[in-house]
């Protein structure tokens, strides 16, 4: 039983074997040098059922720019994934961000975005 | 011509430039834009989880909103409410399923099943570059860098243009008098939302962004979202502080241009 793997699949709408390692999502990915986790490497802790990729930092910095999904030549929607991950965490209640805490004088845009992104 | 206009949260703080702007360019080249007389936030970045359709309401409510006003296309100038609308309004002529489940749970609205079309300026403009290159009368006369970023251009669904190669926006600088430079990063995300709680990747994204446009040759980066004008324009200021070397860029939105060139009073 990998409940993490069956978890990420329902939410993401994504099959997770389809994907061959061949790092094209990694490579393309804008904010992969803040990452702790290749996008490709998420994907092997979830098939895996290695449970602190929930905890990684790759999920949270993930802009959700879809340039991963548009490149892979196996059409794994990586961004769904990371969604997925987000999700897990977010629907224990757990807010990613402090809210009080979020600068003054950002766009709305941002801080409607983040909040959807960051908070449960 | 009128055409029904959805504005979002946005272009009425932060991008006012970018609506008004927008509205005295589109009425100059015959096109009144409408502003919904009822609209709400459109959710902002589309919700993808296959069990979240709650965070799609406020989106289809936009689009019933139109249809209700007698519109058949609806025109948003962010990017980002162009890209949320756009795949709700998809789900909505795609997925039977999901839109049962929210026309039954929004009893209070007539039933919606993707009527309206959802479309983006520069989609209009495209089909008008004759007309746009007959109007200009002061060409532009700097190097531009076209730049798209992520949500007009992505998922490859809702894309404006080719999504690896779009050129719509070089295709409007060119016929309003500029040169548009090669620019290699202008469908590269700007870190969007990050600059909430990671403003690290921001200005990594900004450097790497800027720099490299300049290093084309560009003297402006042209946008059409309101989120990658913030990170690309305003937190130059931060970058320069990570980053001596670090040479501003100015930020202009792609309707900014157009009321340069067409000399556009009131
Ligand atoms: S691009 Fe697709 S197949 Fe290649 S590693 Fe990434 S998810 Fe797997
Ligand atoms: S959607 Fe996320 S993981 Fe995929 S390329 Fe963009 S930032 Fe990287």
């Amino acid at each position: 039983m990998n409940w993490l793997l069956d978890k990420v699949e329902e939410l993401s709408g994504e099959n997770l074997y389809a994907c061959y390692q061949c790092g094209k999502c990694s490579a393309g990915c804008p904010m992969v040098e803040q990452m702790d986790l290749l996008p490709n490497q998420v994907i092997l802790h979830v098939i895996r059922g290695n449970e602190e990729v929930v905890d990684a930092k790759t999920p949270w910095v993930c802009a959700q720019c879809y340039q991963c999904g548009v490149r892979c030549p196996k059409e794994v929607d990586i961004t769904k994934i990371m969604e997925a991950l987000r999700l897990i965490k977010l629907r224990k209640n757990v807010n990613h961000i402090k809210l009080e805490k979020v600068r003054k004088n950002l766009p709305q845009i941002a801080v409607v975005s983040a909040t959807r992104k960051y908070t449960g | 011509m009128e055409m029904a206009y959805y504005p979002g949260c946005t272009l009425k703080t932060n991008a006012k430039s970018f609506e008004d702007s927008a509205i005295k360019a589109f009425r100059h080249i015959g096109i009144e834009l409408k502003e919904l007389e009822k609209w709400y936030c459109c959710g902002t970045v589309y919700s993808i989880a296959q069990d979240n359709l709650m965070y799609r309401l406020a989106s289809i409510r936009n689009l019933i909103r139109a249809k209700e006003e007698g519109f058949d296309k609806l025109v948003t100038l962010c990017s980002i409410c162009y890209n949320t609308l756009k795949q709700a309004n998809l789900m909505a002529r795609n997925d039977a399923e999901s839109m049962s489940k929210i026309n039954a749970f929004m009893d209070e609205e007539p039933d919606y099943g993707g009527e309206v079309e959802v479309i983006h300026p520069l989609q209009i403009l495209k089909e008008r570059m004759w007309e746009i290159r007959s109007m200009v009368k002061k060409p532009l006369n700097k190097k531009y860098a076209a730049y798209y970023g992520c949500l007009l251009l992505r998922p490859a669904e809702v894309s404006i243009d080719e999504h690896e190669n779009p050129r719509i926006m070089e295709e409007l600088i060119e016929a309003l008098g500029g040169e548009a430079v090669n620019f290699p990063l202008k469908n590269e995300c700007c870190g969007s939302y990050n600059v909430v709680a990671n403003r690290e990747a921001v200005i990594e994204a900004n450097y790497r962004i800027i720099t490299n446009a300049r290093k084309n040759g560009a003297d402006v980066i042209v946008t059409s979202c309101p989120l990658c004008y913030f990170n690309l324009k305003d937190m130059q200021r931060v970058v320069k502080k990570f980053y001596p070397d670090f040479v501003e860029l100015p930020v202009q939105y792609f309707t900014e241009l157009m009321v340069e060139a067409f000399e556009v009073k009131q």
